[in-house]
């Protein structure tokens, strides 16, 4: 992963800027500008909760707790494709930890991280349901069955064109 | 004032929404424009109506035309028949499920309407939550105004005491009293708080009060910042409901652009600012302290009491929290008089009640009625019965700190006292029916899994405590019970109650022992018989090929995933109960039903 260098997305930055010196003079100024912060980067970086911290005068220990408490809050980006390898019985009998670990090689993640261009964010699910396709993935809302791990790498060159 | 000869409502609530609402306004706005119809046809875009089970609900006005599961493809017609030709569309009018052959022309003909009372819901499917105006015109901020220039603080917290009022969010608090509580404490700043955090999964009581009729609940947190000293109120609202974000934001403006809100209101000395503050998907936020903690900024982890929140709540000030359903009875209150609220309901719980109907019912959606009202007339009457003709088994209310009532309670009357007694409690008005193919055992499963993935985790009984009960539960539920763990469930339930910092901890066990208490046969086939009576519990399931009924066509082979399924053509197929993984793949493909699960 890339480090993410706040100086880099200038825009960006202005604008949780703006955000700030909105929120900073309120009281519980935190959640509002985690959300809002949130939107502009689509997750929220170190940096961007070392810039906060540094703004508002709070400890980055503090921020980071609450980045992690909420389930709405990621400090890990999330990618334009979800992949999620479906965990469930009748797929994991059919092979589907196979099609995990040629997912794991072919995009350089593990499951729950997301590839550095932020194409792809890779998850193991619970069952989806389509049991008579196992083993299933799901690209978004695409759904892939009776996978070979052989399949993969076409699959995904689908979604890398894009 | 403009008069229009017709009024077309359409619901513009979030099920309806969801369904396509949206196209279906946009629809009837280009049709009535092609028919030149604008200035004799009012199109408003309310909140629920509440039969959420038939949405989207389109209401036509003189007649009250009741139009239900409506599509934007339908709009021309009813234009056409209805507005211009006078001639209501039978065929897209609302079939009662109990009155097969009767046609329901009128909303107040609707089996689902009769019993209900709405009070809290008064203008929820009437007006455009969008336009004060319209809040106006249905006596919108009058309450505010005569409080400000007709009562003292003690004047309105006397009439709510004596109304009867009692907190909605579930625990039922005495609303007069708290609000006495924050009155009498000391200090120069003090803050009114909403409870917007509608979490309990199955419960949208709340969702359609702020997308239907925001400016009540204004109105009754200013009217609560007169009764009790404070100048600010905050609303804590789930980010999961943009469109009630989306209203309350209006709702605000437009309060502050006519004065209704923010400096020297109805140019009295009275000040009153609102605020919003989104959560972020914590279901313990919706615990007051916790709630209290994340405005601050912080993680939501509730903190002891006492301090109470009455005396040192948020920015450690006396704060005054309560639900958003007992808000949006505050201004009826004060208009109509304690006494008119207090006629409603039971002697201890007054009033009515918001309940959201879920589950294995008909009439899916939203129903308010009087307390004391059965839990078999909401069931049957307004909530049509269990559909496909399955028995009921249990309705589960309070959700996930709630309990279920069996069949053998059908007949208490719903309020606070009468549900506690029977191991269950109102809670925030989630009401989830249950039929004879839903497992106890695998719900108390699911609301307990759900507990654990929300505790904070800062104290240990609900943090250790709750995951230890699961684990007993994916034990029993897999087939791998043992004689005792009943006994442990109950134990370990019980101490938890006793020891937990917060209600989530203290009652994520209700669901567990309350089906233990009505339900412990089920309980003990899991574990003695591994056997699940409903034939839910996956690992517990077996199925059988019939002999007699199998004619060998090798469809179910062709399907089973892990080639479980023998034998030779036009021969009785045979499953290998050790290969098995019961996905239910060749129950469905048999075209013989020769495959039974059990």
């Amino acid at each position: 992963m890339s480090r993410f260098i706040l100086a880099e997305h200038a825009e960006k930055l202005a604008e949780l800027n703006r955000i700030i010196d909105e929120y900073k003079g309120k009281e519980g100024p935190l959640m509002p500008i985690l959300t809002k912060a949130q939107e502009i980067f689509g997750y929220l970086p170190y940096e961007v909760q070392a810039h906060i911290a540094e703004a508002l005068d709070i400890p980055i220990s503090d921020i980071y707790g609450v980045a992690t408490f909420y389930s709405q809050f990621s400090v890990k980006p999330k990618g334009r494709y979800k992949i999620g390898v479906c965990m469930g019985t009748a797929c994991y009998v059919k092979g589907s930890q196979l099609i995990l670990n040629e997912l794991i090689k072919e995009l350089g993640v593990q499951p729950g991280d997301t590839t550095e261009d932020g194409r792809f964010t890779l998850e193991a699910t619970r069952c989806l349901g389509a049991c008579g396709l196992a083993p299933v993935m799901m690209i978004n809302d695409d759904v892939y069955g009776r996978l070979k791990p052989e399949d993969i790498k076409g699959i995904l060159d689908k979604y890398r064109d894009k | 004032m403009k008069l229009y000869r017709s009024h077309v409502l359409v619901c513009g609530g979030t099920g309806c929404h969801s369904s396509g609402s949206a196209g279906i306004i946009d629809a009837f706005q280009a049709e009535l424009k092609k028919h030149n119809l604008e200035d004799e046809i009012k199109l408003v875009s309310t909140g629920c109506f509440g039969l959420c089970a038939v949405g989207p609900v389109v209401v036509v006005y003189p007649e009250g035309a009741f139009y239900s599961g409506i599509k934007a493809e339908d709009v021309p017609r009813i234009v056409e028949e209805h507005l211009l030709k006078g001639r209501i569309v039978n065929d897209l009018l609302y079939h009662d499920h109990a009155k097969a052959e009767d046609v329901v022309s009128t909303l107040d003909e609707v089996e689902f309407y009769k019993k209900q009372k709405r009070m809290a819901l008064r203008n929820c499917g009437v007006i455009n939550p969008e336009k004060i105006e319209e809040y106006i015109a249905f006596d919108g901020y009058k309450a505010l105004a005569r409080v400000l220039t007709e009562m003292t603080p003690m004047d309105v917290i006397n009439e709510i005491k004596a109304s009867g009022l009692r907190g909605r969010g579930g625990a039922g608090f005495p609303t007069g009293l708290k609000w006495e509580f924050a009155r009498k404490a000391p200090g120069d700043k003090k803050y009114v708080c909403c409870n917007a955090d509608e979490g309990d999964p199955g419960a949208f009581m709340d969702r359609s009060l702020l997308e239907g009729d925001p400016h009540s609940i204004l109105e009754a947190m200013a009217i609560a910042g007169y009764a009790i000293g404070s100048d600010q109120g905050y609303i804590y609202v789930r980010a999961e409901y943009p469109i009630a974000v989306k209203r309350l934001t209006i709702a605000i403006e437009q309060a502050k652009e006519l004065g209704l809100l923010g400096k020297n209101i109805f140019g009295t000395d009275f000040s009153f600012d609102i605020e919003l503050r989104l959560g972020a998907g914590a279901f313990v936020c919706g615990e007051e302290t916790a709630l209290m903690r994340s405005i601050e900024g912080k993680r939501g982890e509730p903190t002891p009491r006492p301090p109470f929140p009455a005396v040192k709540g948020v920015f450690a000030k006396p704060t005054l929290l309560n639900n958003v359903e007992t808000y949006a009875n505050i201004p009826q209150i004060i208009l109509n008089g304690a006494e008119w609220f207090s006629q409603v309901g039971t002697e201890k719980s007054k009033g009515t009640k918001v309940f959201a109907l879920g589950g294995k019912i008909n009439n899916t959606g939203l129903v308010e009625v009087p307390m004391g009202t059965t839990l078999r007339e909401i069931i049957y009457d307004i909530g049509g019965g269990i559909p496909n003709g399955k028995k009921f088994k249990a309705a589960q209310t309070g959700g996930p700190s709630g309990g279920c009532i069996p069949a053998e309670h059908l007949d208490t009357p719903i309020d606070y006292d009468s549900l506690a007694k029977i191991g269950s409690m109102m809670g925030s008005g989630g009401l989830i029916v249950m039929d004879e193919d839903n497992c106890m055992v695998d719900i108390a499963r699911f609301f307990l899994d759900f507990t654990v993935d929300e505790s904070c985790g800062k104290c240990p009984p609900c943090r250790i405590g709750t995951k230890r009960m699961l684990e007993l539960l994916d034990k029993i539920t897999s087939g791998n019970g043992e004689e005792g763990d009943i006994e442990k469930l109950e134990e370990l339930g019980n101490n938890i109650k006793a020891s937990a910092l917060c209600g989530l901890g203290q009652t994520a066990p209700n669901p567990v022992l309350s089906t233990i208490m009505y339900f412990r046969d089920e309980y003990e086939a899991h574990i003695k018989e591994k056997r699940c009576p409903a034939g839910v519990c996956r690992n517990l399931l077996r199925y059988v090929i019939s002999s007699d009924l199998c004619r060998g066509c090798g469809l179910c082979t062709k399907v089973c995933p892990v080639s479980a399924i023998s034998g030779e053509r036009k021969a009785p197929h045979i499953i290998d109960p050790d290969k098995c993984i019961k996905c239910g793949a060749c129950a469905e493909k048999c075209p013989f039903h020769a495959i039974t699960k059990g």
